[in-house]
């Protein structure tokens, strides 16, 4: 429609945000599936949006609002939710008593309405160029603690048991990633917003998890789709003044489409002793492989 | 006592308790290096748990236990850990290749990124398991008794000398129950390791295990195959009656189930 818009420093600054909200979504997302971790992360970012409110009752800024809540709600997790079985009832009880609060914070302050809505839905074509450096501080932060932690936090995520026998610190694990991950929820709020914040921690991860087997490679599709959908739902937005997170949630969910149906094919589980191409994933419940020997 | 400092594994007056109830009361056992012991009992006997006190992972609540003349402690790569079957999700990005590799490398920190020896070893251990066909497959996809070979390469890789094993011929048919035994027993036989094998079913190790330690409750026994596994012996240690057929070289245990399946019936109070 009109491309003079392109040399706005709000466009600018929207698709940097963008590219540093993707990588570290992208990044962290595996993660959050690997785990389990879906309703962790919607609790994470209501519970954001309590922060934010609370933020702006007290004249500060929502994304510090957010951030701060999301980080203490981590915590509140991590010291609840110590067992597995009780890690959902945990989040369950700080969200909903969260969101009790933002109820409050809202009523309290009543002109709040417009900042509420883009807490809600995403402000990535309002951030300013503070935002963008505070951004991709907490990402470098962020993205080198998880490097440090990276392959026995995979261990510990995939195989609990071996790894704690192996002196994996698995609580201590569990512990930093929550952090790490109420960073990245941060983060993704400020492009999707808080309702939509699974359809960069858990969307692209998911459909990436589909089309391999191949951890490092799943993780570097999941940022390139985390990548594709925010910088395509910024242009899209800025084309159409629809709202990004529309765009955003539905390339994201698009792709995931895409990814379950041709997944089975790239994700072939093995390479059979007749050497033909086998075009299932599907391994038959009962063993097969006596034949094998 | 000298055999703490030479046995692969010791436990003296040795008593657990979780959630402050006894699970096994004043268990003295000595395995010397490259014996073969096959833990059998009913379920919550506690042979989990023992095999945790070892792994450093559960604490004794009284008595003392060393492994290879050490205090147990996690992350001892003496031991190799086949932990009971648990699947994995079908859509798990983590191929069987990365699980036996996590066996040698996932616990040190920072990014895998493995290359040559790493990698040629991790080739080598699902080679000699028979799983080199899918080493690239994912995990979740595997049926169980593929799983289980992984797990034992994952268990083997770090070239342990105590090697404990959590039921793992559990839900296999008998062709990969044969298999697997065969790889530990090889291990055993060929590397002079130690093996703690928890099972139900002693017969696919009848051949292969030195000895059985039977946890029954606060009570437990052990000895050679032949000497333990009879009516007297069970029925003295179940306090109900047992009766132990001998079928052209199986044992058939009748009256009480020694597995993890049906309940047997609670122990009576620990005679004095």
């Amino acid at each position: 429609m009109n491309t003079d818009l392109w040399q706005y420093p709000f466009v600018h600054q929207a698709l940097m945000a963008g590219v540093i909200t993707a990588i570290m979504t992208g990044v962290v997302g595996p993660f959050v599936t690997m785990r389990n971790m879906g309703f962790a992360v919607h609790g994470l970012a209501e519970v954001g949006f309590t922060g934010a409110a609370g933020a702006v009752l007290v004249d500060a800024s929502p994304e510090i609002g957010v951030l701060v809540a999301a980080l203490v709600t981590a915590l509140a997790i991590g010291v609840l939710g110590v067992r597995l079985r009780e890690r959902d009832i945990a989040i369950g009880a700080v969200l909903a008593f969260g969101l009790g609060l933002g109820v409050l914070f809202l009523t309290l302050y009543t002109r709040y309405a417009t900042e509420a809505f883009s807490i809600l839905f995403g402000t990535i074509l309002a951030v300013s160029l503070d935002d963008v450096i505070r951004s991709a501080v907490v990402a470098v932060v962020a993205l080198s603690a998880l490097a440090v932690i990276y392959r026995p936090l995979r261990f510990a995520s995939v195989d609990p048991e071996v790894a704690a026998a192996r002196g994996v610190p698995i609580g201590l694990l569990s512990a930093v990633f929550l952090v790490i991950l109420a960073l990245a929820v941060t983060e993704a709020v400020e492009v999707v917003g808080v309702l939509l914040i699974v359809t960069l921690l858990i969307t692209p991860a998911g459909a990436a998890q589909r089309l391999t087997a191949n951890p490092a490679v799943a993780t570097l599709l999941s940022v390139v789709i985390c990548l594709v959908v925010t910088l395509g739902g910024i242009t899209a937005a800025i084309y159409t003044s629809w709202p990004v997170s529309f765009f955003v949630a539905t390339f994201s969910f698009a792709i995931y489409l895409g990814a379950r149906l041709v997944g089975p094919r790239l994700r072939a589980p093995r390479a059979l002793p007749a050497s033909a191409p086998t075009l299932s994933a599907r391994v038959p419940d009962h063993d097969t492989g006596a034949h094998r020997h | 006592m000298s055999v703490g400092q030479t046995a692969a594994v010791t436990l003296e007056h040795a008593t657990v308790q979780v959630g402050g109830r006894p699970i096994w009361t004043d268990l003295s056992f000595t395995m010397a290096p490259g014996e073969f012991v096959a833990i059998m009992g009913p379920n919550g006997a506690g042979k989990t748990t023992l095999l945790r006190v070892l792994l450093g992972l559960q604490r004794l609540h009284t008595g003392t236990a060393w492994v290879a003349g050490q205090p147990p402690r996690p992350g001892n790569p003496a031991i190799g850990y086949v932990p009971q079957h648990r699947g994995f999700d079908p859509d798990l990005a983590v191929r069987a290749r990365d699980l036996v590799a996590w066996g040698l490398d996932g616990h040190r920190w920072g990014i895998a990124l493995r290359r040559g020896a790493t990698a040629h070893r991790v080739d080598e251990m699902l080679d000699l398991v028979g799983a080199g066909a899918y080493a690239d497959a994912p995990v979740g996809q595997l049926s169980g008794g593929e799983q289980q070979r992984v797990r034992v390469a994952q268990a083997l890789i770090g070239n342990p000398d105590l090697l404990l094993c959590d039921e793992p011929l559990h839900s296999l048919d008998l062709h990969y129950q044969q298999r697997i035994v065969e790889l530990i027993a090889d291990w055993n036989r060929r590397r002079g390791a130690t093996v703690l094998f928890v099972t139900h079913d002693i017969n696919p190790v009848l051949t292969e295990v030195n000895r059985v330690l039977l946890l029954a409750g606060a009570r437990w026994t052990a000895g050679r195959p032949a000497e333990v596994l009879t009516s007297e012996t069970l029925t003295r240690l179940y306090g109900t009656p047992v009766d132990v057929l001998q079928h052209r070289g199986r044992v058939v245990i009748l009256g009480a189930d020694l597995g993890s399946h049906a309940a047997l019936p609670d122990y009576a109070p620990v005679p004095e």
